[in-house]
């Protein structure tokens, strides 16, 4: 590999992760203005730069909608004081945002998000790492990000942030038992690849010209427990045991704050994010839409990724309307909930559809 | 009394997997999301004041622009908390309204004592107190919220009057004294 390949390399990643980023933060304002519109609210639509907000019609329509809000939030986050409590373990203290904000930059490097014909006729996808084992990795790698929520926990030293660390780990490890069952299916269904490109590629096209061939209509019950679970994994309401402000004041991050607390905040979207676009990979035909072919060129490419963007942030949206509907579950309620109906149910599902394909299989 | 027991029966299985009610709730949400909001911008728009708002207390000219009280001290001595102060004067004899005699020569109300009740208003015979519809009141110093009598008549304005009783009463001597003074 030489340096210009290793530059482009580069460039990639960067621009990947400043979209990623990008859409984590305004995730954050999205969840807000959905927040206030289920509670019949405007929602953020104040926060104006002084140039940017005084251009006639785009500056009040961009204001309106609240998009100067997270430049104004980042801001706030950074050049606030950092504050480092006396009682804490320093080192671990510093390490945990970092611990839980990386593994969701790292998933993304294995995560594709478009295909399109190149010059040559091939079909090309646009990933930055197409491993063989892409969903395994993500598993794997996404399941790191409870150690930063775990060390807050225990670093802070005191006793909400440890409580909220200890149901952290108890859920995660929960949880992560039926979402790795529930996904079994869906890569036998596909054909024994663990490659999330394949999985998407057999999800294009039609069924008997009105199904769309996505996961989900074959498999709802793979398909609600991996969403259930993933709640559970990025520590959304109703499963946000660690941080419930009720009980716990604000679980793990009770003693964080500025440029720190920022860190687990942005973390915890860019989980949401990429959770969904897992989801979407998995379950609801990634960048295909029924009846598209893949398109040529530059063109294909933007097709595809915005297909791809649209379908994600409708799964974004939902997490924050479910957020914004259910009321907490109970901690012990979590956990029967994870161990007495969900785990049960992944295993009876694999059962199933291994039967199932092996039937096939047969005929 | 007689206690009704209500039997309660177990969750169904549709019921047990919490879907169903999930759905029901998202569909609530959604609902509300394609609502328009129902919060008012406040310091750019301003809510309806309904009439009969006790908002803070004024003194109102006529639309002749004659001052209404006459300083006959009802409110004062109404007042619960003791917010009103007025030092009584007399108008000028040769004044146009000099049949009415009196008039306030200062007029206080403390609003750091004010409790919006309204009984000044009702009993001022004059109708010359009103509580009209300024509700948000606030000041740097305790001075500034003593409302002196300019600032009670620059807040109050005018309000349309529908006796006229001096201007009536002036006519009525007017008339009995043959027209001509």
């Amino acid at each position: 590999m030489n340096w210009t390949e290793l530059s482009i390399l580069l460039l990639k990643a960067v621009a990947m992760i400043g979209v990623v980023m990008t859409l984590a933060g305004y995730s954050v304002v999205l969840e807000r203005k959905v927040a206030a519109w289920v509670q019949g609210r405007p929602g953020p639509n104040r926060t104006a730069p002084p140039l940017l907000g005084n251009i006639p019609v785009v500056g009040r329509l961009l204001t309106r909608m609240g998009l100067f809000q997270l430049p104004a939030d980042g801001l706030k986050f950074l050049f606030k004081e950092e504050p480092v409590p006396g009682h804490v373990k320093k080192f671990y203290y510093v390490l945990a945002p970092v611990m839980s904000f990386v593994p969701a930059i790292v998933i993304m490097t294995v995560m594709p998000f478009g295909q399109f014909i190149d010059s040559t006729g091939q079909v090309a996808t646009l990933i930055l790492t197409d491993l063989d084992i892409g969903i395994l990795f993500i598993l794997a790698v996404s399941s790191l990000g409870v150690y930063g929520i775990i060390l807050a926990g225990w670093s802070a030293n005191s006793k909400y942030p440890f409580l909220g660390g200890v149901r952290a780990s108890a859920q995660m490890i929960s949880y992560e038992l039926a979402m790795g069952l529930s996904i079994l299916p869906v890569f036998l269904w596909v054909g024994g690849t663990l490659s999330l490109t394949s999985v998407v590629e057999a999800q294009a096209g039609l069924q008997w010209w009105i199904l769309p061939q996505w996961t989900i209509i074959y498999q709802p019950v793979s398909a609600l427990i991996f969403l259930v679970a993933l709640f559970a994994e990025t520590n959304r309401l109703p499963f946000d045991m660690p941080e419930s402000e009720t009980d716990l004041v604000a679980g793990f991050n009770t003693e964080y704050g500025a440029f720190k607390f920022g860190l687990f905040f942005t973390g915890e979207y860019a989980h949401i994010l990429l959770g969904s676009a897992v989801f979407v990979l998995l379950f609801l035909g990634g960048w295909t839409l029924p009846g598209l072919p893949v398109l040529a060129g530059v063109f294909g490419a933007v097709i595809s990724v915005l297909i791809f963007l649209a379908k994600v942030l409708f799964m974004v949206f939902l997490f924050m309307w479910v957020r914004w509907t259910l009321p907490r579950f109970r901690y012990d309620q979590v956990m029967t909930l994870g161990w007495k109906r969900l785990l049960p149910l992944a295993v009876a599902n694999l059962i199933f559809y291994t039967v199932i394909i092996a039937v096939i299989e047969q005929f | 009394m007689a206690i009704k027991v209500l039997e309660r029966k177990p969750l169904s299985l549709a019921e047990r997997t919490y879907l169903p009610q999930i759905i029901g709730g998202l569909k609530i949400t959604m609902k509300n999301m394609l609502k328009p909001p129902v919060t008012l911008e406040y310091p750019d728009e301003r809510p309806d004041i309904p009439t009969g708002y006790r908002g803070v207390p004024t003194l109102v000219k006529d639309p002749n622009g004659r001052e209404k009280c006459v300083s006959c001290q009802l409110c004062e001595f109404v007042c619960p908390p003791k917010a009103i102060r007025i030092t009584p004067g007399s108008i000028a004899e040769d004044a146009d309204t000099a049949h009415v005699e009196k008039a306030p020569e200062e007029f206080e109300i403390n609003m750091l004592r004010c409790i919006y009740c309204g009984f000044c208003q009702e009993v001022c015979p004059e109708e010359a107190i009103f509580l009209q519809d300024i509700f948000s009141l606030n000041g740097l110093s305790r001075e500034e919220l003593v409302f002196k009598k300019d600032k009670l008549y620059e807040i109050g304005g005018t309000l349309p009057d529908q006796h006229f009783k001096w201007d009536k009463k002036k006519a009525a001597e007017l008339a009995a004294s043959g027209g001509h003074h």
